[in-house]
């Protein structure tokens, strides 16, 4: 009979014999997807909030992007869950000295902050749509859908006069603000959850929270450059075509320029992160106490491709210097946030996974392999397959999002 | 453009206004606590000797026919550590299959399925360390819960829900002691529970019963006159892994600084 | 339409209800803060009684002993004194009610949990009687020549 865990752990030397990797490649994805969101976030909010009015043409984009990452942060959980029925237990039952308790409420208070700013930024867009689909004579039953889901959307508020719009306005910034505390915390406890566990002697580190909310914000403000990046690739392929749409040098003046700025802070979050994460290995290596001799061994030799290699050569250095290099065009972008990508998810890798790396007795070590080809759910939800899918997700619904809340179109 | 007074207030406010939720969350009730602190029942706890301790592996057989861990999955509540320390300074650490079967051979398990072979001659010494469910008074998996599905009994014991818990395996990683695991019938957490149907009857645990060696032992620990507290109280015990702060109720006699 | 900017403020207050009023349906009447306090004793008191309900299957010498006696009293004055009835005949469970008989496991493998000699100086294993299974009579039980109940009798005689 497999027990949970025993189809990707392979063991070396002596292991206690229930322990396997129970945390695999969901948990990886569950802080990397939030990291997004919460990085998607902060951006948008350096305009609304702090008036960085460069950042003006990203900053809907990552809002409303941010809300597209906002389910699939979830959907890890749920997929790694033995009982994922039972999730929702968290808000009847929560227990607050579990890291773990606070999801439930800190997710469903972040998910209300980024819905309503986004009514308020979108609040005259539906009013309009939903006043012009009404007055339409004759409706198809798309047309009908959408007039009630707009109309729905109004939540009943019509005024659109300039009074009703600036209290909007007022409304977004409020919110912004309030979200970014809230955004740096629903990520920041993703890393109290590692950084607590006592008996890890990878994860326990005061330090993880901030790690965690820093590559976040490297990881969401990368993601959102690139999809900026390709939508306006599309968008100019389009223009091509149809006229009515701003022309090709006008998007590509104003794309480089959001990409320019956008990278700034990119970079700023970025050496920030990476000055924690080597000060809490320097550490590790100078204090030396009892676990040592194993993460040395863990860090060094098994995952020094994963760490050393991948993580901070590919994911850190190389887009430093693309970033750093004068001249920054749009390829070299796309390089860069796709290399910065990698470098956070495989930071995820290297907690989660290496974490579970070395047995806690410090006596064997664990080894995990990826399931590729899906032979049981277990496998599916565990492995490749279901990484992909939690990937792919957020790119679907914000797709399906644009067609409500079209981040392009001036609306204020 | 607002000044930083009115944003200073307004995120105090709208904080506060988040907060208001959780004010309906009923956590405590002092009377039920009032109540039931009256009551003495017992504190169980565990006495392992190790220098009785032969390696013939009843006790894990036992436990996992007693609690229905499904007998061929290889994880286990209760198991056997072998230590056997070389006099080239080595420690060779092996516990094949939880020591259901006992130690058949005289190789160490050394993973992938391989065994390291070991000269009778080159042993300076080797001993046999049972394990299981420390019943921590400061249980690190009973804390980490994010739904109350794992909580400490009065007596000490450290029980799981199964109806309650989610399997998010967060109590697993919190063990340093490595007993828990998800039950491959029931999808929950499960360990070692001093065998709470049995020692509520007055009868001992399912390993002790079936240890002819007098290696495990259990008791109640506000009984003075019990033989297992005069033993910890009067003897030289050890507890695993004092440094976790999770006071351990499992303790050792014979215990030697090479086990984990 | 002053008021337009409270309106999500009402949706965010109905989902409060709405996880509020969850609540008071789906958690268990008795669920709450046990004798160790809300770190260690948050929970449903019901589960413990379910705990205590799960069924007995190893009886104990003792329960044997009923019906047994005989056997017992060979047993107790052997030197496999301690070794519990149940190691061997399997868990009784309700029997002789269920199951009827029981399963013996006279396998070579059951004795040579202790008696595979394992030179380990400072263990009491190292003192055990221990042959070498992979030379002592391979292929006959341990039961054909030593009798188990008490070993210092010849033969399996049943």
């Amino acid at each position: 009979m497999m027990v949970h865990g025993e189809a990707w752990t392979l063991k070396e030397f002596f292991t206690y014999p229930n322990e396997y990797i129970y945390w695999t490649i969901q948990i990886v994805m569950y802080p990397f997807m939030t990291g997004l969101v919460a990085g998607a976030f902060v951006l948008s909010s350096l305009y609304h909030v702090f008036g960085v009015k460069q950042l003006k043409g990203i900053a809907r984009f990552s809002l409303v992007f941010s809300f597209a990452l906002l389910p699939v942060a979830m959907l890890p959980l749920m997929l790694h869950l033995q009982q994922p029925l039972r999730g929702i237990e968290v808000m009847l039952t929560p227990h607050f000295t579990s890291a773990i308790a606070a999801f439930g409420i800190v997710f469903t208070t972040y998910g209300m902050i980024v819905a309503s700013e986004l009514w308020f930024v979108y609040r005259k867009h539906f009013v309009e749509t939903a006043l012009a689909l009404k007055a339409k004579e004759r409706r198809g039953p798309g047309e009908q859908f959408a007039c009630l889901l707009f109309s729905a959307l109004t939540m009943g508020a019509y005024d659109v006069s300039h009074e009703a719009l600036e209290a909007d306005e007022r409304a977004v910034k409020k919110l912004a603000a309030a979200g970014i505390p809230v955004a740096c915390f629903l990520h920041g406890y993703a890393g109290f959850i590692f950084g607590s566990v006592k008996a890890n002697a990878l994860w326990m580190t005061p330090l993880m929270p901030v790690i965690f909310i820093c590559s976040a914000v490297v990881s969401g403000i990368a993601l959102c450059i690139l999809t900026y990046i390709v939508t306006m690739e599309i968008r100019k392929a389009l223009a091509a075509r149809r006229p009515e749409l701003p022309s090709k040098e006008e998007l590509k003046s104003a794309e480089s320029q959001v990409v320019v700025m956008t990278s700034r802070y990119l970079l700023m979050f970025m050496v920030a992160a990476i000055t924690l994460e080597l000060l809490d290995l320097v550490f590790r290596g100078y204090t030396a106490v009892k676990s040592w001799d194993i993460l040395r061994s863990v860090i060094y030799e098994r995952d020094f491709v994963n760490i050393f290699v991948v993580q901070y050569g590919l994911g850190n250095l190389v887009p430093l210097v693309l970033f750093l290099v004068p001249g920054l065009t749009i390829r070299r972008a796309i390089l860069g946030t796709a290399l910065v990508l990698l470098g956070v998810f495989m930071m995820r890798w290297n907690v989660v996974i290496g974490g579970q790396a070395f047995s806690s007795s410090f006596s064997g070590f664990m080894h995990y392999t990826l399931p590729i080809w899906p032979d049981s759910l277990e496998t599916f939800k565990e492995g490749l397959g279901g990484a992909l899918l939690v990937a792919v997700i957020p790119f679907c619904l914000f797709w399906i999002l644009n067609k409500v809340m079209p981040v392009f179109k001036e609306t204020h | 453009m607002i000044d930083r007074r009115t944003f200073c207030k307004n995120t105090l406010l709208i904080a506060g206004g988040l907060a208001l939720p959780l004010s309906a969350l009923e956590l405590f009730d002092p009377k039920r606590l009032l109540a039931e602190k009256d009551q003495k029942g017992a504190r169980w706890v565990f006495l392992v000797d190790t220098r009785k301790c032969v390696g013939c592996g009843f006790c894990v057989k036992g436990c996992k026919v007693e609690n229905e861990v499904p007998y061929d999955a290889n994880v286990t509540r209760t198991w056997v550590e072998r230590y056997l320390v070389t006099s080239d300074g080595k420690t060779h650490i092996d516990s094949p299959k939880g020591a259901r079967d006992g130690f058949p051979r005289k190789e160490i398990e050394i993973g992938h399925g391989k065994l390291e072979e070991i000269r009778d001659e080159d042993i300076e010494k080797a001993f046999f360390v049972p394990k299981l469910c420390n019943q921590c008074d400061n249980p690190p998996c009973v804390q980490v819960c994010p739904v109350g599905a794992t909580y400490q009994t009065e007596d000490g014991v450290v029980l799981v829900d199964r109806s309650w818990c989610i399997g998010c395996g967060y109590c697993i990683m919190g063990c340093p002691y490595g007993v828990r695991f998800f039950h491959p019938v029931h999808h929950v957490a499960d360990k070692c529970n001093f065998c709470y149907h049995r020692i509520s009857k007055g009868m001992q645990t399912a390993c002790v019963d079936s240890c002819a060696f007098g290696a495990r032992r259990i008791g109640n620990l506000r009984d003075p006159e019990d033989p297992v507290t005069k033993v910890i109280m009067t003897e030289r015990v050890n507890v695993l892994k004092e440094e976790y702060g999770t006071k351990p109720q499992v303790f050792y006699l014979g215990l030697s600084k090479e086990v984990k | 339409m002053k008021n337009h900017v409270w309106r999500p403020l009402y949706v965010v207050l109905a989902v409060v209800a709405l996880v509020l009023l969850a609540r008071k349906v789906l958690v268990p009447a008795d669920f709450g803060v046990g004798p160790r306090g809300y770190m260690y004793g948050w929970h449903r008191p019901s589960n413990e009684q379910q705990w205590k309900e799960v069924k007995v299957k190893y009886r104990t010498a003792s329960f044997c002993m009923e019906c047994h006696r005989d056997k017992y009293d060979e047993m107790k004055e052997s030197p496999h004194r301690n070794i519990n009835c149940e190691n061997c005949h399997g868990a009784a469970l309700n029997h002789p009610d269920d199951p009827r008989y029981l399963t013996i496991d006279r396998s070579r493998e059951l004795c040579a949990r202790c008696h595979t000699r394992l030179p380990y100086p400072t263990s009491s294993r190292g003192v055990m009687k221990g042959v070498d299974p992979k030379t002592h009579h391979v292929g006959l039980d341990c039961v054909t020549c030593h009798w188990p109940h008490d070993p210092r009798k010849e033969g399996h005689q049943r």
